[in-house]
């Protein structure tokens, strides 16, 4: 059966743990990608502590459900665009990030970075080039 | 007649801390939790009009909230007292009412 794909943009906006968003993003996430979608992920505004780095769960009796970010290169996607206006409004820098990579099966599985952190125009553009966008 | 008054939502994301800071009087506290931990970081956009209400008015974060959004304690605005869950208790104790701003 030929299926068509279709590009796929899930905009995270909220930061991680105080509501249910984030966690739930990931759940649609790895649907669409089971279905071969084109799928990427863009974080803007509370969303970039999403991947903020050394996320330590334990004092608030959470499930740190950040290091599935790292996995999802295994369901190719590779795509997570992070707005660096976002970062700069709260005091973080691209440092603050989790690495996040993918092996590149087109040039011999080599590690590559997901992360691309790229400016509020640029973000824009990309948006309105998808064919599906999903704000959480 | 002090007020704790906790926030629990990103300044970033809603104007809570905002109202909040305009409605806090000297001698009140404020204390930023969960989602509103984030407020508490160096740095940022919100960060200098905290630091003006720190002149007569008290900030505190929840340490955990802050840990579990990858946010060490040097992250934080110089000023801004980091407590736990026992401090949490200790600050509804010691003041006479508080306040969420949802």
């Amino acid at each position: 059966m030929d299926m068509t794909t279709k590009t796929f943009m899930y905009v995270n906006r909220k930061a991680p743990y105080g509501t249910v968003y984030a966690l739930e993003t990931l759940e649609v996430v790895l649907i669409a990608a089971a279905f071969e979608q084109d799928v990427s992920l863009a974080f803007i505004d509370d969303g970039v502590y999403q991947i903020a780095k050394g996320q330590d769960t334990k004092g608030i009796g959470m499930k740190n459900f950040s290091a599935t970010f790292k996995a999802l290169g295994d369901y190719d996607i590779t795509k997570l665009y992070v707005e660096r206006e976002s970062l700069a409004e709260r005091g973080l820098t691209e440092d603050d990030l989790m690495p996040i990579t993918y092996e590149d099966a087109d040039d011999d599985w080599a590690e590559k970075p997901s992360v691309q952190v790229i400016s509020r125009a640029e973000l824009a553009v990309i948006m309105s080039e998808q064919d599906v966008t999903l704000s959480f | 007649m002090a007020m704790l008054h906790i926030v629990n939502k990103s300044p970033f994301e809603r104007n809570a801390l905002r109202s909040c800071l305009g409605h806090a009087l000297a001698g009140d506290s404020i204390l930023l939790i969960e989602d509103g931990a984030v407020g508490a970081v160096a740095g940022s956009s919100i960060a200098a009009e905290l630091k003006a209400a720190m002149a007569d008015k008290s900030v505190y974060v929840l340490g955990p909230d802050l840990a579990a959004r990858g946010m060490k304690a040097d992250r934080v605005i110089e000023g801004v007292n980091i407590v736990d869950y026992a401090g949490f208790v200790d600050l509804t104790a010691e003041n006479d009412k508080t306040q969420s701003w949802l």
